[in-house]
């Protein structure tokens, strides 16, 4: 990068020094000033008014704001002396001047003008006040939430890759699984509901059962797909080089078809959320949907946000784990899709 | 230096198997329709031999090399190797075919070690890997990826990927079709000289009629689909061959006029 500009400016810059430096400083450091006046509007939103309700964070959550803005202001303009660190925060200088005349506006609306209707839109400093006064509980149920989605993903994922190499390879096997998958993988794993929740012994493990479940079914039908793609062509030069039946099933079928069978984990992934929210809200006393379900009756918005947020910073940073994975796995296919 | 040659190839012939194919036919059935594509092809291949087989497009040199490999079954005939009849694939017959067809999640060295770990011997014969890279000259891309090549590297890779396992019969399926001409002919070269070090029997399909005489003993023309032989002629010349020997420029023109083409220069 600065031998790149360094060269730029010895080729070119000597015959306009006036004017060149002046448009390139802007073009670096413009967004990163226009982030830093953004959060200073956020930090005197909070400070320059009274409150209409009676929030405690409120004056911590300006300073804050006021922190921000000056790691805006001097990591952007002096990102050269900050390497990568640096580099990343001027690529995404551009969200942080959004993000702080969002804030600003949500300040402004909720606590200082009230233009939202109140209980249902609480401002930012409410939020803050969840993640700080309400911690414990909320971590408790994030635990029990990865606890659960990790264990039935697992469960699901290698029985579904299990069947679907088994179905995709014999035709035996595929007799007899095909008409059951065929009937039962397309039920939406949320009608078993009732009926797991009083035929297994705890609700815990009919729970783990439902995730397993959503997630089974298209990690199955993506990996046999997967594995009946595969090319002819490829059993038949392992098959001349001497190559065993095992061998074709390990390292042929399945490294081929392993493209598929991360098609399948990333929509078994999707569906399985879905089933853990719905079964820690109606039977499972214990996670995040459980904690949205319990604020809810206290009528306690606030945390409802708190724990959306945290919920989608948890099911897209199982995404993104995945996708390395993937990455890691399928290193040898080209132009494969960045998250 | 004939002599060198000669004497080479028969101290090494025990290396090569004999190959017997006995009035093979062979038909598909597309659309309920049967295709017929080889019709009684008797061809037999003394250990060592060094045959190519030429003919029309789309006649079955292609099949008849899966034959030959044991990957399909003929409807008619038998094939055997050193008498013995071929049923299924063994890796004494190795094919390098018209597609290079490398594994594109195994690096270049994984793909031309699939042989040896497929038999089990590949912790014992790594060096052997590294060897049959060496000699297609792509042992710079050893930990490089099948996309990552150009169309006539995969086609070495392919080769070397046969060569690794020392075959006693080598089936080429237009394994130089893909290359430049100038590395063709380097390749060319490589092939005749590794054939006459290693003595395995080869069979080396093609479309290029002065390729074929440049590196068979023999040379085998098909007739249009269904294939039968048409011709088999002895190619009686010491190696290493001119491309403008007046003797091969003859059989030249005589094989293009079997294949239907009146060639006056
Ligand atoms: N698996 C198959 N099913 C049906 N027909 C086939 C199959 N394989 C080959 N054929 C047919 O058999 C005929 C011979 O095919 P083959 O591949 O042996 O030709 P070839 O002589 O190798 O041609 P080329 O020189 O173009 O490679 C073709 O007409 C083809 O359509
Ligand atoms: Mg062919």
């Amino acid at each position: 990068m600065s031998t790149y500009s360094l060269s730029d400016g010895l080729a070119s810059g000597a015959p306009r020094v006036s004017r060149a430096p002046l448009l390139a400083w802007v073009r670096e450091s413009g967004a990163g000033v226009a982030a830093s006046i953004a959060w200073i509007a956020f930090g005197l939103s909070c400070l320059l008014w009274e409150d209409v309700g009676d929030w405690s964070r409120t004056h911590s959550l300006g300073i804050a704001a006021f922190i921000v803005a000056a790691v805006a202001l001097f990591g952007t303009v002096g990102a050269d002396y900050l390497g990568s660190a640096g580099r990343a925060l001027r690529q995404r200088a551009a969200w942080l001047v959004a993000l702080g005349a969002f804030l600003t506006l949500w300040e402004l609306a909720t606590a200082k003008f009230a233009w939202l209707p109140l209980p249902f839109f609480p401002p930012p400093q409410s939020i803050i006040e969840v993640y700080t006064d309400d911690l414990p509980k909320l971590l408790d149920s994030v635990f029990a939430s990865v606890k659960l989605q990790l264990g039935g993903y697992l469960i699901g994922a290698a029985v579904g890759f299990l069947t679907g190499v088994s179905i995709g390879w014999s035709r035996a096997v595929g007799y007899w699984v095909h008409p059951v998958l065929r009937f039962i993988g397309p039920l939406p794993a949320t009608a078993w509901l009732p009926i797991a929740f009083f035929t297994f012994p705890s609700s815990w493990s009919a729970s783990t059962f439902l995730i397993a479940l959503a997630t089974g079914f298209p990690v199955t039908v993506l990996t046999w797909s997967g594995v009946a793609s595969v090319s002819s062509a490829y059993y038949d030069v392992a098959r001349t080089l001497g190559a065993k039946p095992s061998f074709l099933v390990l390292k042929v079928a399945i490294p081929a078809a392993l493209p598929h069978v991360f098609v399948g984990l990333f929509m078994g992934l999707g569906s399985s959320f879905a089933v853990l929210v719905v079964a820690e809200m109606i039977g499972v006393k214990a996670g995040l949907g459980w904690y949205l379900q319990w604020a809810q009756g206290w009528a306690a918005y606030a945390n409802m946000y708190a724990a959306l947020i945290v919920m989608s910073l948890l099911c897209s940073g199982a995404i993104t784990l995945l996708f390395a994975i993937r990455d890691r796995l399928l290193v040898w296919q080209k132009g494969t899709v960045k998250w | 230096m004939v002599e060198a040659a000669l004497a080479e190839a028969v101290t090494h012939s025990a290396a090569g198997a004999a190959l017997d194919i006995e009035q093979v036919s062979h038909a598909f059935d597309i659309d309920g329709a049967e295709l017929p594509v080889l019709s009684d092809v008797s061809i037999s291949v003394e250990p060592g031999e060094f045959v190519a087989l030429l003919g029309p497009s789309g006649c079955g040199k292609s099949t008849l090399l899966r034959l030959v490999a044991g990957l399909d079954k003929p409807r008619a005939g038998a094939l055997r190797e050193d008498e013995v009849r071929i049923k299924s694939p063994h890796p004494s017959r190795v094919v390098v075919f018209q597609d290079p067809t490398l594994f594109p999640w195994r690096s270049v060295w994984d793909n031309v070690a699939l042989g040896l770990e497929a038999q089990g011997i590949l912790k014992s014969q790594r060096h052997r890997v590294d060897a049959a890279l060496d000699l297609v000259g792509l042992a710079d891309f050893r930990n490089a990826y099948p996309h990552q090549l150009s169309g006539g590297m995969a086609q070495r890779v392919a080769l070397a990927r046969a060569l690794v396992n020392d075959p006693k019969i080598l089936i080429l399926d237009e394994p130089l079709g893909k290359l430049d001409s100038l590395t063709r002919i380097t390749m060319q070269a490589e092939l005749v000289s590794l054939w006459q070090r290693k003595g395995f029997t080869t069979l080396l399909v093609t479309h290029d009629a002065e390729e074929a005489l440049v590196l068979a003993n023999r040379v085998i023309v098909f007739s249009d689909r269904p294939a039968r032989v048409k011709a088999d002629i002895r190619v009686d010349r010491p190696y290493p061959r001119h491309r403008g020997d007046p003797y091969l420029a003859d059989l030249r023109r005589q094989i293009l006029g079997l294949l239907g083409l009146d060639v006056t220069w």
